[in-house]
């Protein structure tokens, strides 16, 4: 059994605003083990980039967490904020959605990459530029003595992203969370903006944790699949397993509604995402689900095993076998 | 860089005579200078008459009068005031250099006290420090310059007179009367009220800017991805925050004091400081052409100086705006 | 291979929900110095309708026989009295009244035209914006008062325009020189907004549907420039209220004749009152120019809140 990178138990993320309480993550179990990749997959609201602001620490003060996040081994939560910079970028890095406004548009790029290295690292000057050069050129940027000379509006979507990723990876770190690094992009740049994260964690064994609401991105690198619905997850597994024979009806759901050829209709998951400032008592999904019975209401379900995946349905071992 | 330069000055020019014939024309309509010289000098001859049309280029023709005004100026033949023949430029220099002192004056003080004033505003929005700044801004905006002039009069002068027997700061003036030669600290302290007065203005509007700015900085994307790297709260302040935040406020900052060769009139007026407005109120209402066109053609010229200025600090600042 | 789903989480009730409209005035609400401003204003507005009647004077009226100049404030004059005896209280009324018509109307004007030149501009671009914003760029540079004077005695010399205007010291003229200096400002404010909305999907949905130029302005434009515009209006008010009083102080203020007065002059005849130590002339009318000052100025900020559609600062 791989080492574990990253161990979160019952993590609740709770918001204050003038509408009401945002109950945004609502009891989340998730572990990363070393070296892997693990796609979290879920819809807008799911809770799934709140769970791993959270855990990095980059939620406002606005929001109230409760729970254990342990990054190798150090409980995460109720460090002070000095404690929590010394492990961002260090330990744990992430990535964001949206290369065009994720650097700062008046710092070169190779200046950026610097500063990553230096807040971590006790370099000289020409060391991390050196570096930071190295760097440029892992991630795939050509000419990149020159290039990290340049200002960030200079490079185009993919080129950015790659920069993104060369700053997130910059120490070395154990875990790298990339929050929908695709999304932005075009199909073709999507493509090659994966490969640069696969081979992130084979060279340098970075175990990576990948949400998306991409059921095709997680298909194309992912090693396990974490299936997250309403602030809790819902199933979990290897990525073959799951896509093969998914057990929870939301991941049927996701499953059947994409579109085939041959397929004459689109089949999408009935009814609506839920307010989560009051989801439904019990299990968040029995408003949409085909199998729910009066017992969904009242017990929130656990993971709990079920072939070789993890599932948090009452009826997983009722249902009938799915024909994707 | 230097393109963009030498096309906004090319640009300066043209529109500098296209500004200082609409001023031409406005004061010729406005003020009627012909008649301000018969009524200054009652018992003046046609040919003094005809004389004073010429050297100042008031043809009949709007025209061709501006183009020998125009060649007057150039060739540095200044016609005389039409009260008792003064020289023009004596009495412009000594009006700029003191509303150049009380303008430099105001403007640091205010500028310097305004950004630090929205920078601590802007580091816990809504908090109690937040509101107080904000609704002292609030005030000094909504205060005119003559109410708490003169509110600061009485307070300083009138009142302070009545309750220690002198006054603190003196009320009018640039020195006591007749003082002469250069004195610091006598010049400091006639100075005193009038720079309140103006600081108090701009200590509330860049407060208010710079708050709103670092606030709209402090929540972008690529703030989030500094924090991401764990760099210290300082650092992303002062590098990442204010140096994009300051962008805006240098280009108004530079603006702003463009028109304050001739925007402290109402000021100078209350504290009978002998700057550009007093000389502009007392010219004005004589209808002295003479003594005007110079002093517009300062004005104009500070304007579309310090206009290239805020563009040329502004593609200087921002990268972005520099490849054009 | 693209298997998506999109959601929302927040607001997709399926009780009631909130039009644009409700959610903008719940925001407003939410600023207690603007609700508090709104309430100073409408009583200052009653105050003022009914001034034959809120009034104790009128407003050339003396309180009492001589000695009647530079009463402090009293019984019968809950403000005072100035140089000729009349009551403050009550040419403060009457004043206000001026005031708040020079400001409304011309706000009005203003905004009228500025939206309708600015939506143009903005929806147009090309020479006609080019030359609109450097010409409003320039005008706008220049120090205010300067523009203010000079433009004035433009304005007054122009003979033609004499009818529509009246004499330069009266009420109709200052309204009308605000005017052409406010548009100005409301004029970017409008066209900055029209060129951020210019891009959105549904002007090219609209477009793509064959609507005209002037449709699209008209039914999608400006309506969703509301709230700039009225911010607009806001500040154009008091801009004209302050730059009245400004006027006044220098002695080019409204002079209606009959002793009519308006905020501009009582404030702007402060100035004498300082010095010799007359404080009830000087602090009332500042004070009540202060106060009508700040609380447009709180209630146009609370609009601006209320109406930024991007205001929804990051959870």
């Amino acid at each position: 059994m791989a080492e574990k990178i990253l161990q979160i138990r019952n993590l609740r993320v709770t918001f204050e605003t003038p509408f009401g309480q945002v109950f945004a993550v609502r009891g989340v179990d998730l572990d990363v083990e070393e070296g892997e990749l693990l796609g979290v997959v879920g819809e807008s609201g799911s809770g799934k980039s709140v769970t791993f602001l959270a855990a990095i620490g980059l939620l406002s003060s606005r929001a109230r967490v409760t729970g254990s996040v342990v990054l190798q081994g150090e409980e995460l939560i109720g460090k002070t904020p000095q404690q929590m910079r010394s492990v961002r970028g260090r330990l744990m890095a992430m990535i964001f959605q949206d290369p065009l406004s994720a650097l700062n548009p008046v710092h070169r790029v190779g200046k950026q990459i610097v500063e990553m290295l230096q807040s971590h690292q006790n370099l000289t000057n020409k060391q991390a530029i050196t570096r930071a050069v190295e760097l440029l050129d892992l991630v795939g940027i050509p000419q990149p003595e020159q290039r990290s000379n340049q200002y960030p509006h200079e490079f185009s979507g993919g080129m950015r992203q790659r920069v993104v990723i060369a700053i997130a990876i910059a120490n070395n770190p154990k875990l790298l969370i990339a929050d929908e690094p695709t999304t932005a992009l075009d199909v073709t740049v999507q493509a090659q903006i994966l490969e640069v994260i696969k081979r992130v964690q084979q060279q340098f064994g970075t175990a990576v944790v990948l949400i998306t609401h991409d059921l095709g991105v997680i298909a194309r690198v992912a090693d396990r699949v974490d299936v997250m619905y309403a602030g809790r997850n819902v199933e979990q597994g290897l990525v073959d397993n799951l896509y093969d024979h998914p057990s929870h009806p939301y991941t049927r759901g996701l499953l059947s509604s994409i579109p085939q050829a041959g397929k004459d209709r689109l089949t999408p998951i009935r009814g609506f995402p839920p307010n989560m400032m009051s989801p439904p008592s019990g299990c968040a999904f029995r408003t949409r689900c085909e199998f729910a019975e009066p017992s969904c209401e009242v017990d929130i379900p656990e993971l709990k095993v079920f072939n070789d995946l993890q599932t948090a349905c009452l009826r997983a071992h009722q249902l009938p076998s799915f024909r994707g | 860089m230097i393109r963009y330069i030498l096309r906004r000055l090319a640009w300066a020019l043209p529109t500098m005579l296209i500004v200082t014939f609409l001023v031409y024309v406005a004061l010729r309509v406005g003020t009627n200078p012909v008649e301000s010289y018969k009524r200054s000098n009652p018992r003046v001859t046609p040919e003094k008459i005809q004389q004073y049309i010429d050297i100042n280029g008031l043809d009949p023709n709007y025209v061709l009068g501006y183009f020998r005004w125009l060649n007057n100026f150039l060739n540095g033949n200044w016609p005389r005031s039409i009260k008792g023949s003064r020289e023009v430029w004596p009495a412009l220099k000594d009006a700029m250099a003191n509303t150049l002192r009380l303008g430099i004056a105001a403007t640091v003080v205010g500028v310097f006290f305004g950004l630090i004033f929205g920078l601590l505003a802007s580091l816990r929005p809504g908090g109690r420090r937040d509101i107080a700044i904000n609704t002292g801004a609030f005030v000094g905006i909504s205060i005119p310059p003559y109410i708490s002039a003169i509110l600061l009069q009485l307070l300083f002068a009138v009142y302070w007179q009545r309750w220690f027997g002198s006054s603190l700061f003196p009320t009018s003036g640039v020195y006591p009367a007749g003082h002469t030669g250069f004195d610091l600290f006598l010049m400091l302290k006639f100075m005193a009220l009038p720079t309140i007065v103006v600081a108090i203005q701009i200590v509330a509007t860049y407060s208010r800017y710079l708050r709103s700015s670092l606030l709209d900085v402090l929540n972008s994307d690529y703030m989030r991805t500094a924090r991401s790297k764990g760099i210290s709260e300082r650092r992303i302040l002062i590098h990442h925050g204010m140096r994009n935040a300051l962008i805006p406020i240098v280009t108004v900052a530079a603006i702003d004091f463009g028109s304050i060769v001739g925007g402290l009139i109402i000021s100078e007026n209350i504290f009978s400081y002998p700057g550009m407005g007093l000389y502009f109120l007392k010219s004005f209402s004589d209808g002295d052409f003479p003594l005007l066109m110079p002093w517009m053609v300062i004005i104009v010229a500070s304007i579309l100086f310090f206009n290239l200025i805020a563009d040329i600090s502004y593609a200087w600042l921002d990268p972005r705006i520099r490849l054009e | 291979m693209h298997g998506s789903i999109q959601g929302f989480a927040l607001s997709n009730k399926t009780e009631t929900s909130l039009t644009p409209r409700q959610m903008a005035f719940r925001r407003f609400v939410s600023h207690r110095a603007a609700v508090i401003s709104c309430v100073i204003l409408g009583l200052l507005t009653l105050l003022v309708i009914f001034a034959p009647f809120t009034a104790r004077y009128g407003v050339n009226e003396s309180v009492q026989v001589p000695p009647n100049s530079f009463l402090t404030p009293r019984a019968n004059a809950w403000l005072g009295t100035d140089d000729i005896g009349r009551d403050l209280y009550s040419r403060l009324i009457y004043g206000v009244r001026v005031s708040l018509i020079i400001g409304l109307f011309s706000a009005l004007i203003s905004v009228t035209i500025g939206s309708v030149v600015g939506a143009i501009a903005g929806f147009r671009g090309g020479k006609f914006d080019d030359i609109m914003m450097r010409v409003t760029d320039l005008f706008l540079a220049f120090p205010f008062l300067v523009t203010l004077l000079i433009v004035r005695n433009v304005l007054g010399a122009i003979s033609w325009v004499q009818p529509i205007t009246g004499e330069m010291n009266s009420v109709r003229f200052i309204i009308l020189l605000f005017s052409i200096f406010g548009w100005m400002g409301v004029a970017r404010i409008v066209r900055g907004q029209v060129l951020s909305l210019k891009e959105r999907e549904y002007i090219e949905a609209a477009r793509a549907v064959g609507a005209s130029r002037r449709y699209i302005i008209r039914r999608h434009l400006l309506p969703n420039s509301i709230g700039p515009i009225m911010v607009a209006l806001t500040f154009s008010v008091v801009g004209a209220i302050t730059g009245e009083s400004t006027l006044a102080f220098f002695g080019y203020g409204p002079q209606a004749g009959d002793g009519a007065t308006s905020l501009g002059n009582l404030v702007g005849a402060a100035k004498g009152a300082v010095q010799t130590g007359f404080w009830w002339l000087a602090v009332f009318p500042c004070l009540m120019l202060v106060i009508i000052a700040l609380s447009v100025n709180f209630i146009g900020d609370a609009l601006r809140d209320a109406t930024d559609t991007q205001l929804d600062r990051g959870i």
